[in-house]
């Protein structure tokens, strides 16, 4: 394994990182489940891609800068869609909210296919990728989005995402606006993974409508759960995991995504709570374990 | 004139196959209330059997319309068994069965892919004639005319056995109020296996019918999308609201193939669905849930 095949998978890890936490905002913090991130993911990497291909205000010296502006304004544009689709649909309960995101997802991914001025079905090539998605650039973002959706956790209104999350009418009773929180924490999660899909444009270099299939959201929500609902370490663990391991094991090429459904079906019947379940990765916490042996409890 | 007949035609035939399918989704969904994701791969399992049996065993044509149901039935009871019996055992929310039906999904497609049978297209033995029949001026493909006869006889078995028998009648009451009709002395997880062998059966049926009119193929169970679509259109848990809304989404699907274009058909189904949802989540005629929150 060379380092550049490592550093691929480091970016790629990055990448879903990205919509990772946006989904663990949504879906293990507040409690709502989407299975059209990768809609959003389209359209952050559509607009990140267009911008760079037709933009050229920025000189040559500031292509870092224009990279960095070009994502936010694909997560902006993907933010703007989730408002719409959720002012509408956040009304919804469980079900059907999710089934209306689906359909939001695919219909996305059709109306790309089918306009001309978006590249159609083929999409859009020759996206720089020099100097963009590098794995420097990767991290920093992650860390920025990993900070301050932790900040975010833990304010108020976090808390109050939670409280929707864990009682949805007793939330509401004591005075907890539940459909704007559920708006701001659907918006913030499209956000994310607006970003990650511009980051995706500008790694891979080329951008179809084939990227962003229903799988695609499915693939991120089982990280998500994987790692443990409400557990943003988990999260992080989860995606690590869960995209290193099917890259080792390639060489099984047709079995990964057989053992894939049944790791999921597994993990759903004997832990649903998740790798992480709910605890976070902590200093205090991993002392407390060293200290009573691999079975003490981890309250952190 | 006849041209339009002829897409009416066509629409009734693919939306009764829809049907097939989609009744088996609100079965599910009027008792458990969760999508069962995993009802595409049930449908591919059948449209396979329905091969083999045709290629490789050389059966007449129904019985291998019937090996086909009876495989894709005793696959859907058996992913209810070690798929959703132990989450419904520990009452787990909703999510978890979505999840795991996702995960059943993954793993049926996958393992046909591994397997010798492998990724490629296949398509059926002819067993008819390609040469439409005429009526009048309406040329009817013989297959659609199948499509159309075996599904509208088995759809109305489906609405015979629901409305009539005495297992309907639990299943009908089961959907109502699982607690209530266990009180009153039915055994839900009869009824819960019975749901899903009569929605597997059903999907054995369209698979194999599907087959026959397209290809197979181990992602063939995506087109279970569109009977889910039809199944929220009609109404989630309805089974008269899961038949008409199939056969209007296929009437409407043929219509914007045969005049519009046939790239624009899955976008406006699509974009029929999230219309419902916004204006009219339950449906055409689906049940109304009282939820707490």
């Amino acid at each position: 394994m060379s380092w550049g095949y490592i550093s691929g998978i480091l970016i790629l890890t990055g990448i879903n990182l990205m919509t990772v936490l946006g989904l663990s905002l949504l879906t293990g913090f507040t409690g709502l489940f989407s299975f059209g991130h990768a809609g959003f993911m389209a359209i952050g990497a559509y607009t990140a891609a267009m911008l760079t291909l037709k933009l050229k205000i920025f000189p040559e010296s500031l292509a870092q800068v224009q990279f960095f502006m070009v994502l936010i304004a694909g997560g902006l544009v993907a933010m703007l869609f989730s408002l719409i689709i959720g002012k509408l649909t956040l009304n919804l309960k469980g079900d059907y909210f999710c089934i209306a995101t689906l359909g939001f997802g695919e219909a996305i991914r059709l109306i790309l296919d089918n306009v001309q001025f978006f590249g159609g079905a083929r999409g859009l090539s020759s996206i720089p990728t020099q100097g963009t998605t590098t794995l420097t650039n990767v991290l920093i973002i992650n860390m920025i989005a990993t900070s301050v959706l932790v900040l975010i956790i833990r304010s108020r209104h976090g808390r109050n995402m939670v409280a929707i999350r864990e009682e949805e009418l007793a939330a509401q009773t004591i005075g907890i606006n539940v459909f704007k929180y559920k708006l701001i924490s659907f918006a913030i999660s499209a956000f994310y993974a607006g970003i990650a899909g511009g980051l995706m444009a500008h790694y891979f270099g080329y951008i179809q409508p084939v990227m962003f299939k229903m799988v695609k959201s499915t693939e991120m929500t089982i990280i998500v759960i994987f790692g443990g609902l409400g557990s943003v370490s988990g999260s992080v663990v989860g995606t690590i995991l869960l995209t290193f391991l099917p890259e080792l094991l390639r060489s099984f090429a047709n079995w990964r995504l057989v053992l894939y459904g049944v790791a999921v079906i597994i993990i759903m019947i004997s832990r649903p709570q998740g790798l992480m379940g709910g605890k976070e990765f902590s200093i205090k916490g991993i002392t407390k374990v060293l200290k009573k042996g691999p079975k003490g409890e981890v309250k952190s | 004139m006849s041209y339009f007949l002829q897409q009416v035609v066509n629409g009734l035939s693919l939306g009764s196959v829809y049907a097939l399918m989609s009744v088996g989704y609100s079965l599910v969904y009027s008792i458990m209330n969760f999508s069962n994701f995993a009802h595409g791969g049930v449908i591919m399992i059948g449209a396979y059997v329905g091969y083999f049996c045709l290629t490789l065993l050389n059966v007449p044509f129904f019985i291998a319309f019937i090996l086909s149901a009876i495989g894709s039935g005793l696959l859907a009871v058996s992913i209810e068994k070690v798929v959703y019996r132990p989450l419904r055992k520990r009452n787990a929310p909703f999510l978890y069965f979505i999840i795991s039906a996702m995960g059943a999904s993954i793993f049926l497609e996958n393992i046909v892919i591994a397997s010798p049978i492998g990724p490629t297209f296949r398509s059926y033995p002819a067993v008819f004639s390609t040469e439409p029949i005429m009526l009048g001026s309406v040329a009817l493909g013989r297959i659609d005319v199948l499509m159309l006869l075996i599904a509208g006889l088995s759809l109305v078995g489906l609405m015979y056995i629901i409305e009539k028998t005495k297992i309907g009648l639990s299943i009908r009451a089961t959907s109502y109020s699982i607690r209530g009709s266990t009180l009153m002395g039915v055994n839900v997880d009869k009824v819960i296996f019975i749901i899903f062998m009569l929605g597997g059966l059903l999907a054995g049926l369209a698979g194999m019918l599907f087959g026959m009119k397209y290809v197979v193929y181990p992602q063939i169970g995506n087109i279970t999308t569109k009977s889910f679509i039809a199944a929220v259109f009609g109404g989630l848990g309805s089974l008269p609201g899961a038949i008409i809304g199939s056969v209007l989404l296929g009437i409407i699907e043929a219509m914007t193939s045969g005049y519009l274009s046939s790239q624009y058909r899955d976008l406006i189904a699509f974009v029929l669905l999230i219309g419902v949802l916004i204006f009219k989540p339950t449906g055409l005629m689906g049940k109304v849930t009282e939820d707490k929150a």
